[in-house]
């Protein structure tokens, strides 16, 4: 046995030397990982860059050795990435570009009160490089990459920011176009994101528009309007034939359309009556909200409304016509407001629409009578691709949870996700490859084909990946609440009024509407109620140069009362008191002002008061604000633009009591339209 | 040491991908050679960081007599985080090469290049610079945006009419880096926040302190020094790097 062992490890004492200096080395490594550790290595480095510069010596002061930690037990962090970024917080070194030395861009968050992975994602308690910046078996979710990093002001910040136009058209492109009428989509707040796209009810559908048409439509919509928000869904023919089918078997006529006799024929046709619609097309500024291609391929127009380039091959005369009457009788929720035009009005507009056609267009497509087989194969299909999820479908149920949740999909597991081939293996390349080309993800998948930029997907991808896990785990007083438009309706006749102009398409008022047009919360204090009233018989006085802008609506002398009486009482200002005069305007006030307006304050580089002189162009023409103001509201105004319209563009001068009141009087003195002011513009919004 | 040549290995594999992963690689020869090459459009643009410029940036190959090279083979590079879609490719036949330039996430002056070789493998290359804007200048360009803009910008567009012709003192564009370069911070600061009297100069321009925030402010002179041109220099032209 002895010489066994002996055998093995040789001479006794010389074994014991080897077991020691074994054990000596073994233990020396420990201190010596310590030691050669990279965090010592870029510490070291650190030293070297900051000792030729002018501050040194205040740099070395601030440079704190050895392992550093952020803890911020409630968020869930234990952040030791200033360890190496050592810097971040040294503004003066703004011209280092190595990292991991630069200091950090100026944000509005302190470091010290967020940490560094509740932005950028990462392995916060690592001590090396690899471990901190990328995935391991033990750590799936790596650094975020800098071009999504506005995803992460997203987790706290549910509304639109300033500071992160990537996540807010995002958001805005998750619910324009479209994703969350498939997708639950449910924020930190539990509140769900609701569709803001108009995807119109396909209930009489074979009213409005031939099969033709909607068999073109659905094997390309982009080919009507580039403007489609209806993604592609790659069918085939016979699918699209067969939906179609159903689509025109399941569409019930509605009364309203029916019940009219035509008015084309009441009116004379040819180039005079094409004139005409282009006429009336422009003095309704039906442009405010629908574009047209115009002959270079560019859209011009608004985007409240589909645009109408090719418009007399998809609608169909008698509902044009039953449209432009009345277009909520079609669809009780169209953002259209009702235009009171006569018969002859309605036949020239339509027969201006009509003429916008694009003939190559259905050209080729030839659809015989659909039959009962078909129909009901359409049926099938509309129920599998989720077409009830945007449209309303008679006989078709709007399906539920019909695509997976999105809500936490920002922290998505990777075992939970196949990766198609080319597609790099992160959670934004998958993001971000499923929404660029989703049947590369499987031939058999549903989602359809959206047409998004590349910038748009990386909007998206932004959006999506706000909804991580932390957004929903970190302490609720860390969130800052989604705003919501309110439920606010006027009463009465003017409420009914209102809501049939649909003044909330474009004006806001008490926290609900567009922000097309300005905002009427507090109209009553601001105008003179003559202005008013003159203003609704022919809206073309304010502004003129403007292309969106208000339409006339043709009202009656009663329902101009109406609402001028409702906006007069109801729309005031709890801050002052629109009938106490700042004061009486004495030619010497006037006088003192005219020279506060064009002297100390410069207003006529934005305003015009004499348009033979002045040529600002920025805000409205000031030479008959004296009829169109209330002189309250100028003073206040004056005094601070923004407490009055947040957001206004006019800076807020700080003017004295004196000062404002003078300035007030000579533009109180303003009555009326110097002759020549009718060839000039007036300015721009 | 295992563990650090792994970890250089991926590395080097990270920072390979994040140089090329912009859409399929064009594999095709080139078969026509050029010995020049230009930006014909698309330089000295400003965008976010880490997102898609306006406009595409189009580079044109030419031959030695001055003529459009159809056919040559141009590559794009610039540092890593920049994208380009595509990276390669032939000229199209006006001797063309169109690419979409997403610059890297961290802010600041990009310069690129498009490289062609001739046929001795002779490198010809056209540098071209791009700016990039961090949080802190992009807040600043949506105040230029809502608030400068009208006047500063002395370019109309479709949807905004200039301003600037109708001022008897006329603005500096933010980009005359030859002038406003001269002004410290705390000029520029004082110049937005009293107005134009605050420096001597013109009341056509108002005093803003009233209505934007000391914050607001810092982002706009922020934006101001990212986009003048010659540029701002603090302790020399610093441009986005390899690390």
């Amino acid at each position: 046995m002895r010489s066994g062992w002996r055998k093995i490890l040789g001479d006794p004492v010389r074994a014991f030397g080897v077991v020691s200096v074994v054990l000596l080395v073994s233990l020396a490594i420990a201190p010596a990982k310590n030691h050669f550790s990279q965090w010592r290595y870029y510490q070291n480095n650190y030293t070297k860059l900051i000792r030729d510069r002018a501050d040194a010596v205040t740099l070395e002061k601030r440079l704190e050795r050895g392992i550093q930690q952020i803890w911020l037990p409630e968020q869930g962090v234990v952040d030791r990435c200033t360890t190496c970024h050592v810097a971040l917080k040294q503004a003066s070194l703004s011209d280092v570009a190595e990292q991991p030395f630069r200091p950090h861009p100026p944000i509005p968050h302190s470091l010290t009160e967020f940490g560094c992975v509740t932005c950028h994602r990462g392995q916060g308690p690592a001590t090396n490089v690899h471990e901190a910046h990328r995935s391991s078996l033990a750590w799936e979710e790596p650094m975020l990459p800098a071009r999504y990093i506005e995803a992460s002001c997203g987790q706290c910040h549910l509304s639109p920011l300033a500071g992160t136009p990537r996540l807010n058209a995002g958001r805005r492109l998750l619910a324009g176009d479209g994703c969350v009428r498939c997708h639950t989509l449910k924020m930190a707040d539990g509140t769900v994101f609701q569709g803001t796209d108009d995807p119109p009810s396909l209930k009489h559908i074979a009213d409005k528009t031939t099969r033709e048409w909607m068999f073109a439509w659905i094997k390309d919509p982009v080919a009507y309007s580039p403007t489609a928000t209806m993604p592609n869904f790659h069918l085939k023919e016979d699918e699209i034939r067969d939906i179609t089918a159903f689509l025109v078997a399941q569409s019930t006529p509605l009364a309203a359309a029916a019940g009219r006799s035509s008015a084309r024929s009441a009116a004379n046709s040819g180039a005079d009556d094409s004139q005409a619609g282009a006429t009336l097309y422009g003095q309704s500024f039906c442009a405010s909200c629908h574009a047209v291609q115009n002959a270079a391929g560019n859209l011009v127009g608004g985007d409240l409304g589909p645009e109408l380039t090719r418009i007399g091959t998809k609608a169909k005369p008698q509902w044009i016509e039953a449209w432009l009457r009345n277009p909520a009788a079609y669809d009780p929720e169209t953002k259209m407001p009702r235009y009171r035009f006569t018969d002859q009005q309605i036949a020239t507009l339509t027969r201006f629409l009509l003429a916008k056609k694009d003939d190559d267009l259905l050209a080729k497509v030839r659809l015989a009578e659909g039959t009962a087989e078909q129909a009901a194969h359409g049926k099938v299909l509309i129920n599998e691709y989720g077409c009830a999820s945007c449209h309303e479908i008679n006989g078709v149920r709007k399906p539920e949870n019909f695509a997976p949740e999105l809500t936490r999909v920002g922290s998505k597991g990777f075992a939970q996700i196949a990766f198609p081939p080319n597609v790099p293996h992160s959670l934004p390349d998958f993001i971000s490859a499923k929404v660029r080309d989703p049947r590369a993800f499987g031939p058999s998948l549903k989602m359809p084909q959206f047409k998004l930029t590349e910038r748009q997907i990386d909007d998206v991808t932004t959006a999506l990946l706000a909804q991580s896990e932390r957004a929903y785990t970190q302490p609720s007083t860390m969130r800052v609440a989604s705003s919501h438009d309110t439920h606010y309706r006027p009463a009465g006749k003017a409420g009914q009024l209102m809501d049939d102009l649909r003044c909330f398409s474009c004006h806001r008022i008490n926290g609900r509407g567009g922000d097309m047009a300005p905002d009427l919360t507090w109209e009553g204090s601001s105008v003179q109620r003559k202005w008013l009233a003159d203003f609704l018989r022919n809206p073309e006085t304010l502004r003129p140069a403007l292309i969106r802008r208000m339409p006339k609506f043709n009202l009656t002398d009663s329902e101009i009362n109406t609402l001028t009486d409702y906006v007069m009482t109801v729309y005031q200002t709890p801050a002052f008191d629109r009938d106490i005069a700042p004061a009486g305007p004495t030619p010497a006030l006037v006088e003192q002002g005219r020279q506060l307006f064009y002297g100390k304050y410069a207003c006529q580089s934005c305003h015009i008061v004499d348009p033979a002189k002045d040529k600002g162009y920025i805000g409205p023409a000031l030479w008959s604000v004296g009829s169109r103001m209330n002189s309250s509201w100028v003073y206040q105004w004056l005094k601070d633009p923004q407490a009055l319209r947040p957001g206004t563009m006019e800076p807020n001068q700080h003017m004295s009591d004196e000062n404002a009141k003078a300035v007030t009087a000579f533009l109180s003195s303003l009555k009326s339209a110097p002759r020549a002011a009718a060839a000039k513009k007036g300015g721009g919004r | 040491m295992m563990a650090m040549r792994i970890m250089a290995i991926i590395l080097a594999f990270g920072l390979a991908t994040a140089c090329n992963s912009s859409g399929p690689q064009n594999t095709q020869p080139a078969t026509v050679y050029g010995s020049a090459i230009a930006v014909s459009s698309g330089d000295k643009q400003i965008g976010a960081s880490g997102a898609a410029l306006d406009e595409p940036v189009v580079v044109q190959v030419n031959d030695a007599q001055g003529t459009a090279t159809p056919g040559a083979a141009v590559v794009m590079e610039g540092p890593p985080g920049v994208r380009f879609a595509p990276v390669t490719r032939l000229t199209d036949s006006s001797g063309q090469f169109t690419t979409v330039v997403s610059l890297g996430g961290q802010a600041g002056r990009y310069q690129l290049a498009a490289v062609t070789q001739d046929r001795g493998g002779k490198r010809f290359s056209a540098k071209f610079d791009e700016i990039a804007l961090g949080y802190q200048s992009m807040l600043g360009r949506q105040l230029n945006n809502q608030y400068c803009d009208r006047c500063h910008n002395p370019e109309s567009t479709a949807v905004r009419v200039s301003n600037f012709d109708n001022l008897s003192a006329k603005p500096h564009a933010f980009s005359e880096g030859d002038v406003l370069n001269k002004f410290t911070d705390a000029d520029l600061t004082a110049i937005i926040s009293q107005g134009g009297p605050a420096l001597g100069r013109s009341a056509e321009m108002p005093p803003w302190g009233y209505t934007l925030s000391k914050a607001d402010m810092q982002a706009l002179v922020a934006y101001i020094r990212a986009v003048s041109d010659p540029p701002y220099r603090t302790k020399g032209v610093v441009y986005a790097q390899v690390h």
